[in-house]
């Protein structure tokens, strides 16, 4: 249990608190986790899960938007997890964030043209078409999925779905 | 050598030196009883789960050693969620095997099922659903190593049924050591050593405060640290508060005890917190018993907070000097420290400190007033001819309402382990079954339970399972006819619009019934038949004693800080006031 985040270090003034958690990859561990947000009402924002390159662990990333000081609280609540390795808080200057989002988009006539316009300026990707839809991708920081989110309503967004973002430290942080 | 796994469980147990389990079998868990009975495993049946773990929870507290309880699943199971709940909130050392039905008919709503790790994921250190015969004794050896290391706490391990019963396949395993080096706990390191330099930190502010006192919880009995506070406080010559839980880990009658604080505390230990500029806070919380409204608590004071959980440290009060570690090693490390920046010599002036606390002393002593001809009895006289009819090593277990409160207040405990109760949960009926527990790891001391009528009808049935196993305990049973606490509740904050607490002094008869559960019983009323009822009772030592004191209803208990006030307000006895 090594936890970075001590008193004061997570209070940087952001609403949104990026934590990253090295976790036993074991059936019910989510669910511990998710218990300790659960049990004070505070609603966790996304939500990231999969095995690190070692398969015994996963790495859990996950947004909440907490005041700094109750944060603190369930971060040394989750360290205290039997099955929680490690805990860190991740500031968004001190590391690279992602987000994958997929959505599908109506696209017909003169406006598909545009369409594919924004793909190249975003640097999406095209994954699937019919006549009148287009389902795109695109991987990059979560402020610029809400752009590109923000630009796609006019054309009609028929479905969407991101995965929640993933961190990891800066290599310079 | 091949084994199935309710051979494999019990033999893990008795690997992990378990000499009791209580418990209640069941369906689920019916193969692992088979086994038990030709193991050297001492099994006592209870009359329900609660029981079992309360027991548990009682044998922990009185030996140090891990209570261990044992039901079957679904309705055995939710019994036991009380006890959990309670040993989690009191940092008791615990393990509670759970039967569980067959994995593969777990999610299928089949008979006796509940999500038995679900339930209790919120009142557990942690909970092991065990899916493989051949995990057992690695399984059995981590909840043990987690159950009493770090901050204590309780720990289950869920069994199906499949790998436990010999008739399935599934069972078979072949059994190997449960050592520590198999355990696969990567993410559990428990810190033990303080940071030397906060220690000197700490040592540091202690010289300079004029007014420190010594905030000892029950981390301090957790850590077996009784000594080492000791040695503390002699040192640096600083008075001492001890909490609820912490009731015994320093002598009541050692002149730097200044007894209990918080809502029922007495005023001295109360006021000289509110006044202190610095409060060393050693396996304390800050629970809000203790400190009353936050914002008005120990206005002045400075903090050292010591504590194995790093999750206490700020938590409820910011520490100046926050020393994560177990008790026992920081505060032999800050007598080192303090040594060597001089000892006694190095401590700022405290006389006037001194002389302002024995002047609280002084005006505010506990007080009580004996009873008229023909009152029935006052509690407080009752505890104190209890007190000082019994040993001075007495193990007392506790209820929870005014009768705690009393006997917290009015027992002089003079060695560590000799008090035993519930004060994070306040689970009512903990008093009965803790003190059979008790008895069981501690079979040579004398135990009573101090027990209210409220309490008592909670987990009474429990008296059957003593006297079936010829484990003496003794109840004090405070008969007010009244669920107390709460009537003093209503009578000061609701203007005294008494809602659904009386109880009735004579239904159920307390006599007819204990003797009917194979107890030894007495009723006594006057004060003058207190001390020969307790003389008697003392001499019965084969089977359970219950003695019950018809006691005044009226009283209630002070000094109290009203909740949700500051402790600065702290109403005292009518006749201080
Ligand atoms: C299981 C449970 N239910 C309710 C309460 C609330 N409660 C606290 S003290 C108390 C009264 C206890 O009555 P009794 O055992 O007669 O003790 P007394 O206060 O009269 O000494 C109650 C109901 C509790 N602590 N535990
Ligand atoms: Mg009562």
């Amino acid at each position: 249990m090594n936890s970075s985040v001590d008193a004061g270090a997570s209070d940087h003034g952001h609403r949104f608190h990026t934590i990253v958690t090295t976790v036993e990859n074991k059936p019910g561990v989510l669910a511990r986790v998710a218990g300790l947000f659960a049990r004070r009402g505070f609603n966790i924002e996304s939500l990231a899960v999969a095995p690190t390159a070692d398969e015994r662990f996963s790495r859990i990333t996950f947004t909440v938007d907490v005041a700094s000081s109750p944060l603190e609280q369930v971060v040394k609540q989750l360290d205290k997890l039997i099955n929680v390795v490690e805990i860190s808080e991740l500031s968004p200057t001190e590391s690279v964030e992602r987000e994958l989002m997929l959505v599908t988009v109506e696209a017909t006539g003169r406006r598909r043209h545009e369409l594919l316009e924004l793909v190249d300026d975003f640097r999406a990707y095209v994954l699937d078409a019919d006549g009148s839809h287009m389902m795109l991708s695109l991987a990059a920081r979560p402020s610029r999925l809400d752009d590109f989110e923000e630009r796609l309503r006019s054309f009609g967004i028929v479905q969407l779905q991101r995965t929640g973002r993933v961190a990891l430290p800066s290599l310079e942080a | 050598m091949d084994m199935n796994g309710g051979q494999a469980l019990v033999r893990a147990l008795e690997c992990e030196g378990v000499e009791v389990v209580f418990g209640l079998p069941g369906g689920a868990i019916l193969p692992v009883y088979d086994p038990i009975i030709e193991s050297p495993i001492r099994h006592i049946l209870v009359r329900h789960e609660q029981g079992a773990g309360h027991m548990a929870e009682g044998y922990a507290h009185a030996t140090g050693r891990p209570g261990v309880a044992m039901i079957t699943s679904g309705p055995g199971a939710t019994n036991g969620v009380t006890p959990l709940c309670d040993a989690y909130m009191d940092s008791v050392p615990l393990v509670c095997i759970t039967g569980q039905v067959p994995y593969a008919a777990i999610g299928t709503d089949a008979f006796q099922e509940c999500d038995t790790t679900g339930i209790t994921l919120s009142v557990t250190k942690h909970n092991f659903l065990v899916t493989e015969a051949q995990d057992i004794p690695r399984i059995i050896h981590e909840a043990f190593h987690i159950a009493t290391t770090g901050r204590p706490g309780p720990v289950l391990v869920d069994i199906p049924k499949d790998i436990v019963d010999p008739r399935n396949p599934r069972s078979a395993m072949t059994w190997y050591e449960p050592t520590d080096d198999i355990m696969e706990l990567p993410g559990y390191r428990p810190v033990i050593v303080g940071d030397p330099d906060l220690v000197r930190a700490a040592a540091d502010l202690i010289c300079r405060a004029e007014r420190p006192v010594i905030y000892a919880g029950g981390g301090i009995l957790k850590a077996r640290a009784a000594a080492e506070l000791r040695a503390l406080a002699e040192l640096i010559d600083v008075p001492v508060v001890t909490t609820l839980m912490a009731r015994g880990c320093f002598p009541d009658s050692h002149e730097l005890c200044l007894g209990m604080p918080g809502m029922h505390g007495n005023y001295t230990a109360v006021t000289a917190m509110q006044r202190s500029d610095l409060l060393i806070a050693l396996g304390s919380r800050f629970d809000d018993r203790v400190t009353g409204r936050l914002d008005g608590f120990a206005p002045d004071a400075k903090v050292i907070h010591v504590d194995i959980d790093a999750a206490e440290l700020g938590k409820v009060r910011a520490p100046d000097v926050a020393i994560r570690g177990d008790c026992k090693l920081v505060i032999a490390d800050l007598l080192e420290a303090l040594q060597a920046c001089g000892g006694v010599d190095a401590q700022a002036d405290r006389r006037a400190w001194r002389s302002q606390i024995s002047g609280w002393q002084e005006r505010h002593p506990l007080v009580y007033e004996q009873s008229e001809p023909g009152e029935f009895l006052k509690p407080q006289y009752v505890l104190e001819v209890l007190r000082d009819s019994t040993p001075d090593d007495t193990i007392v277990t506790s209820g929870v309402g005014q009768h705690q409160m009393w006997a917290s207040q009015y027992w002089r405990f003079d060695h560590p382990y000799t008090w035993i109760n519930s004060g994070g949960l306040g689970t009512m009926g903990f008093s009965l079954p803790a003190a059979i527990g008790a008895k069981v790891g501690m079979p040579d001391r004398m135990v009573w339970a101090v027990d209210g009528d409220g309490c008592f009808q909670m987990t009474a049935q429990e008296l059957v399972t003593a006297s079936m196993e010829r484990i003496p305990i003794k109840v004090a049973l405070f008969n007010n006819a009244y669920l107390g606490m709460v009537r003093q509740w209503q009578e000061m904050f609701y203007d005294e619009r008494y809602s659904e607490v009386y109880l009735s002094y004579d239904v159920p008869d307390y006599v007819k019934w204990a003797e009917a559960m194979g107890c030894v019983a007495m009723r006594v009323e006057a004060p003058e038949e207190v001390a020969p009822a307790i003389a008697k009772a003392n001499e019965i030592d084969d089977r359970p004693v219950v003695l019950e004191f018809r006691s005044a209803r009226g009283e209630n208990v002070y000094p109290m800080v009203p909740a949700g006030q500051s402790n600065s307000d702290i109403v005292v006895d009518p006749s201080q006031r």
